[in-house]
């Protein structure tokens, strides 16, 4: 299990590493935490001719936290993200997902973005990127394009990246005042892709019912998939809302398939159950965060 | 065909090492046969095991899923870098050993260097939090039980050993990211 | 007097090393070795049409490239059927490299050896093979049915076939009050030891000597099948163990292809050679386990009390057989568990299959017997409405009826005589461990808060230390240093500690003294190997003997020089002394220079055996005729039978009634082992062995598709646990001594998994009140389980509540 050869570049800057992605064209591959990547070489299951190592341009480095939410930049990694006050606080869900990112040692190098470009539909930062409806910065000799997350997974492993594009930041936006977030999943080993996943967001009106319900799914459908669940729970305050109605809602409309882990039934079970917990988690989340506004921090922070 | 190759100045246990390598040389065959530091195991090339888990300035990382091109600019420790200069040993090796926390000893340098980083930043772990910050590394001989116990334990001997506790006064989540 | 070291919580020696760095495994090894990678087929069964290297040759680094076609004499011949059995109806082996035909993926049709690992699976990826592609052969049902066979010349897939019985179980059955049929299944697993394979050669072409490194458990094993296959004479071959990470059973298999390609390379390339096995190669080229269907019926009277028990055993080995037919044999007589089954028949048939091989993993087929044993326990308890644990109770061979003859012969080819074990203590002991007794009210607590929680036991017996024997050398040097020396191998099992141990009670002198070797032909030739729980049983026993022996020499040679009687002397901390006057006394060491008369000094010390130093007897040689040269002792053990260890397993569990996640909430082991050398080794020996337990029981399988594909060849998706799956493990010690060997122990290395899967499947059956038939078995198992359950397709235990109409409508 040894790579195959490639030709190696280590651009110290952006453009440098776009002229290259443009010189090396469908040949050259983006290098950042290789947490996912290596593995494929070491598998002999990728073979690029040329990987583009970006670990060099430090000014990709980076985790700018605003009024209207988080940018991640291409080389952050997930612990790094994971470890911000500032992000954490604006973006609970991405603290929720990112501990549940494999083990610590990957996030020490793993990048969120790359993640995000590996499109996996079983990943967590893919879901909680759904959630929030956020987006995504790609940037070739061209120039820049921002890219809405609806129109960035199009299929598992497939995004709309396009070729000697690279990915520079996702932006996670900030959910509404009112809002809280949460993930739950089941995986077979802590630490492993969910055999279902789902991150929730629940918004809570100034009388604390519930206005908004939505959540996203991880391993049940070839792109991280968002459902609207509020109509089960609308105008119900989070004791009494009826959260197994709004699981429920999710027959149908999930595309899971069977692997040697789960069957497709057990993963559409699964959804429905995980549904009602991660809203349920949510809800109260938000009833925290709306009476107190300094628990958003601690929701999201590192346990 | 021949395949290029690059030369290589790596920074492991203090010191400086060159090595001529083609670009695709992982960092775990680079350590154990370009540099002879084979105490870095190899037991999955695929980063799940953690056999070759080192610590790249200070941050427990998998070695087989990084090139030694890639590695340069970092300050490496190994296994044979845990020990003090005069072969005093570092407290999670006393307390492996103590603690009965290794068998075949394939996945203990791993361990060491995961439990060695996470105590710098955790000095006092209960016991779960002790098997969760294991939890990324596979073991086939022990069950794991000693090797929570052994952490524990590498706590004990750490705070009596004075080792200097990092700026921990404040809590984890008030630190400024980039003092990693 | 010295401390006694037998019994104490011993540091280990080994751990200096192997927590520095400085270990030495099979790859840190060899250094300026070529590498070797296999061309291995990626069909489950096909026939080789042809194998085009000519793109490969091109690569900068290839040295060469190996096929059937290059092999001769004994190396084209197929590898040895390492334990032949009378069972065996048509016994394959594989070849080195592939003839003709492949049987499952992963066999080795090609080797290529290069400068490095990465360009020879550069080479690797260039070698065009024109493969025929051949039916499947996958799993048990379709062995049995043998609609298609897996190796041409045979009309089926069976093996080998085999009945043993004791009375007649049938007519006993016919004739009993109760009668139950019982169907299971359990999957395959694997070792799957941290360290794969590996294989280091080095021929000396002017010495005409070949020096091979193995990673295995058999160093003795390999070198006779090594030198047969390079047609070379055992004393041309040497073979060393270096530290090895870890075994677990598959690699006491030899010789691996492999095995004999890499030192057949060296040989004729005049160049080291290496192979290090990686981890997929290691899922698909090694071996696996476990896999088993199995029918019981047994009949019983209304106080659960077995009459007969009449077992039918379908066992899954794979494409070849080359370790015969050890793991059903084991299956068929262990699962006797610490029962007397009343008239007993079991048949086996071992069937082909074109998946990987099957050979013994921890356990070794005893996880399987077990698990039919007590299943049925747990059925006729269910049936009668007993308790679980009573069931039990009235079956047990009681200790004042040891030994026991269950009138079978066991895997090591002797009867299958219980030597000693205390079962009703053990069984009060886990239950009091458990809380037994407490369980229903805890059930109800759990229950008032909507969770369902489970308890389950389990109890084996383990016959350990086969024979047919281990040798010990022991020798003190003139600088009082103690080295000893022991054939078998140690892959972790702290080996160097515990023989010191004994060698430090057995001489007297401090552990820090004793240099402990394994697994080296160089030191000792006769040997086995290091399976069936029996290292500290024949290594420790044959080290004590060997010591014994060279402490009698001692203290004649100290008697002579001290001028007393030999049986007035002991020695403590290294120095012969006399009792009661301590003052008066000699060092090892010295006695070590006495020991051998000396014509030429060599140092100070030295000069005290020289000839014209002592004062001689002119009556008696130098060197007396039934004496010789040496502070040294040599001596073997070779035990009549195994010893029979034992235990009990109990667990209790939460299945989470919406997801069917299975939580392990406590582990409880009694465990009877013998007298314990090192308490600390034990015990991690048993946390090792639950952990593979739990492993085999809710996480780890080996997922082959129809096609023979095995779809999980990583550990991505082979879901060996981390921390978090396995549960804190609470132990108790129970020391029934063994009469069988000096130091009445018994094995202790894979007691703990045995009862695994049986302990799990009955705590989760308790919880969920449906039979649990079938495991490993996962959330997504149990989740279609309580489906079928719900729509009355699987019945509830007798005296457990029918499904409760759900109120809400599934999908």
């Amino acid at each position: 299990m040894k790579p195959p050869p490639f030709s190696y570049h280590a651009p110290a800057s952006l453009p440098h590493a776009l002229s290259l992605l443009a010189e090396t064209g469908s040949d050259g591959k983006v290098l950042a935490g290789g947490q996912s990547l290596i593995p494929l070489l070491n598998m002999r299951l990728a073979a690029p001719a040329h990987l583009v190592d970006i670990n060099g341009i430090t000014e990709l480095d980076r985790v700018d936290t605003d009024a209207t939410g988080v940018r991640v930049g291409a080389l952050a990694r997930h612990s790094r993200v994971e470890a911000d006050p500032a992000a954490a606080a604006a973006v609970p869900l991405l603290g929720q997902g990112l501990r549940l990112v494999a083990h610590p040692v990957i996030r020490n190098r793993g990048t969120t973005v790359g993640s995000l470009a590996h499109a996996d539909p079983s990943a967590e930062m893919t879901a909680a990127l759904a959630l929030l409806g956020g987006s995504v910065v790609a940037a070739s000799t061209d120039g820049e394009r921002t890219i809405d997350v609806a129109d960035f997974f199009v299929g598992p492993m497939e995004s709309s990246l396009r070729t000697g594009e690279l990915l520079v930041s996702a932006h996670f936006p900030r959910p509404p005042a009112g809002s809280g977030t949460a993930f739950a999943e089941l995986a077979r080993r802590h630490g492993d892709y969910a055999m279902c996943g789902v991150a929730a967001l629940v918004t809570l009106d100034q009388d604390l019912r519930v206005c908004a319900a939505r959540a996203a799914y991880l391993s049940v459908a070839p792109v991280p998939l968002v459902l609207d669940l509020t109509e089960p729970l609308a105008g119900r305050p989070p004791g009494t809302a009826d959260f197994a109605a709004a699981g429920r809602m999710t027959r149908g409309r999930l595309e899971p398939e069977e692997d040697i882990h789960a069957t497709a039934e057990y993963r559409a079970h699964l959804a429905e159950v995980l549904t009602a917990r991660a809203l349920r988690e949510a809800a109260q989340a938000a009833i925290r965060t709306s009476l107190d506004p300094a628990e958003s921090a601690r929701e999201g922070a590192p346990t | 065909m021949s395949e290029e190759l690059h030369e290589i100045r790596l920074r492991v246990n203090g010191a400086v090492h060159t090595a001529t390598v083609p670009a695709r040389r992982l960092l775990s065959d680079c350590l154990r046969h370009d540099l002879g530091l084979t105490g870095t195991h190899v037991g999955c090339e695929h980063g799940v095991c953690g056999a070759c888990t080192v610590r790249i300035d200070g941050r427990p990382m998998r070695s087989c899923l990084m090139f030694a091109v890639t590695a340069q600019a970092h300050e490496i420790t190994t296994v044979e870098g845990l020990a003090a200069a005069d072969g005093t040993l570092h407290p999670v090796q006393r307390a492996f050993r103590e603690c009965h926390g290794l068998q075949c000893g394939f996945c203990t340098p791993g361990f060491l260097n995961v439990a060695a980083a996470y105590l710098d930043d955790n000095p006092d772990p209960t016991e779960e939090q002790a098997r969760e910050a294991i939890g990324g590394n596979l073991c086939r001989c022990t069950g794991y039980q000693n090797i929570v116990r052994a952490v524990l334990r590498a706590a004990e001997l750490r705070r009596a050993d004075g080792m200097p506790v990092p700026e921990q006064a404040a809590p984890e989540d008030a630190r400024t990211p980039g003092d990693r | 007097m010295t401390t006694k070291m037998f019994g104490l919580p011993v540091q280990r020696t080994e751990d200096q090393r192997l927590i520095t760095g400085k270990g030495g495994y099979l790859d840190d090894l060899g250094a300026g070795a070529y590498a070797a990678a296999f061309v291995r087929s990626p069909h489950a069964h096909a026939r080789v049409r042809d194998i085009d290297v000519m793109a490969a040759l091109e690569v900068d680094g290839l040295v060469a490239v190996y096929t059937h076609d290059d092999l001769t004499g004994p190396m084209a011949e197929p590898l040895p059927l390492l334990i032949p059995h009378p069972s065996i109806l048509d016994g394959r082996t594989a070849h080195a490299l592939a003839k003709e035909y492949v049987h499952h993926v992963g066999e080795p049709v090609a080797m290529v050896v290069a400068r490095d690992r990465y360009i020879a699976e550069d080479v690797v990826e260039r070698i065009a093979v024109d493969y025929e592609i051949l039916d499947p052969v996958v799993g048990i049902e379709q062995a049995l049915l043998a609609e298609r066979v897996v190796h041409a010349g045979m009309g089926d897939n069976v093996a080998a076939h085999l009945v043993q019985e004791v009375g007649d179980a049938r007519a006993a059955i016919a004739a009993a009050p109760n009668r139950l049929d019982v169907e299971l299944d359990i999957e395959r697993s694997a070792c799957t030891p941290m360290e794969g394979r590996g294989v280091y050669a080095r021929w000396d072409g002017p010495d005409q000597m070949l020096r091979l490194y193995s990673s295995t458990q058999t160093a003795s094993g390999v070198r006779a099948a090594v030198a047969a296959k390079l047609e070379l004479q055992l004393g041309q071959v040497e073979v060393v163990v270096p530290d090895v990470g870890g075994g677990f059973g598959v690699k006491i298999m030899h010789p691996w292809p492999e095995e004999v390609m890499v030192p057949w390379a060296a040989r004729a390339l005049g160049h080291e050679v290496k192979w290090t096995e990686d981890r997929r190669e290691h899922f698909v080229a090694a071996a696996h386990e476990r896999a088993q269907h199995q029918r019981v019926t047994v009949g019983f009277d209304d106080d659960g009390r077995l009459l007969g028990l009449d077992v039918d055993i379908s066992h899954d080995n794979g494409a070849y057989l080359p370790y015969g037919v050890i793991v059903p044999i084991i299956t068929s007589t262990q699962l006797l568990g610490p029962y007397k089954p009343g008239a007993y028949r079991v048949e086996f048939r071992s069937l082909y299959t074109t998946t990987a091989i099957v050979t013994p993993y921890r356990g070794a087929g005893r996880p399987q017997g077990v698990f039919a044993m007590e299943r049925t326990m747990d059925a006729i308890a269910q049936h009668l409405g007993m308790d679980r644990a009573e069931v039990r109770a009235v079956n047990f061979i009681q200790p004042d009826e040891m030994p026991y003859d269950q009138g079978l012969l066991f895997q090591d080819g002797r009867p299958l005589i219980y030597d000693s074990g205390d079962y009703p203590t053990s069984l009060a002991m886990i239950k009091d461990l458990v809380g037994w007794d407490d369980f229903t009210a805890y059930r109800e607590e759990a229950r008032a808060q909507g969770r369902t929680v489970g308890l389950g036991l389990a109890c084996y017996v383990e016959g350990t230390g086969p024979g047919p024997y281990e040798g010990g050398h022991v020798q003190v040097e003139t600088n009082g240093k103690v080295r000893v020396a022991t054939g078998l191998t140690s892959q972790g099992q702290g080996h160097q500690t515990v023989l010191a141990q004994i060698v430090a009670d057995e001489l007297g002198v401090p552990m820090s003294d004793i240099e402990v070797t394994t697994g080296d032909t160089r030191r000792m030739a006769y040997s086995v190997g290091t399976y069936a729980s029996r290292g500290a049983i024949m290594s420790g026993s044959a080290v004590a003997l060997a010591a014994r022996r060279l402490r009698e020499k001692a203290l004649r040679i100290a008697a002579d020089a001290l001028e007393a009687d030999s049986g007035d002397l002991e020695i403590v901390d290294g120095r012969i002394r006399v009792k009661g006057s301590p003052a008066s006394g000699i060092e090892l060491g010295t006695v070590a220079v006495l020991s051998n008369p000396l014509r030429y000094a060599f140092d100070e010390a030295s000069k005290a055996a020289t000839q014209f130093t002592g004062a001689a007897d002119f009556a008696k040689p130098p060197v007396a005729e039934d004496d010789e040269p040496g502070l040294e002792g040599t001596d073997f053990y070779s035990p009549l039978r195994c010893t029979f260890a034992s235990g009990m397993h109990a667990v209790i569990v939460e299945t989470d009634p919406e997801t069917a996640d299975i939580k392990i909430l406590r582990y409880c082991v009694v465990h009877d082992c013998g007298k314990l050398i090192n308490p600390l080794i034990v015990e991690g020996q048993v946390h090792g062995g639950v952990a593979q337990g739990v492993a085999g029981a809710l996480y780890e399988r080996m997922a082959y598709d129809p096609g023979g594909q095995l779809l999980n060849a990583s550990f991505m998706d082979f879901l060996m646990p981390y921390a978090s799956e396995v549960p804190t493990i609470e132990i108790d010690h129970l020391e029934t001594p063994s009469p069988l060997n000096p130091l009445g122990i018994k094995g202790a290395g894979e007691a703990g998994v045995i009862p695994g899967a049986a302990v799990l499947a009955a705590a989760i059956e308790d919880a969920e009140g449906f039979a649990i038939q079938r495991m490993p078995i996962s959330p997504s198992e149990l989740f279609h389980l309580r489906r079928r359950f719900a729509s009355g397709e699987i019945a509830p235990l007798p005296g457990r509540a029918a499904p409760a109409p759900t109120n809400e409508q599934e999908s």
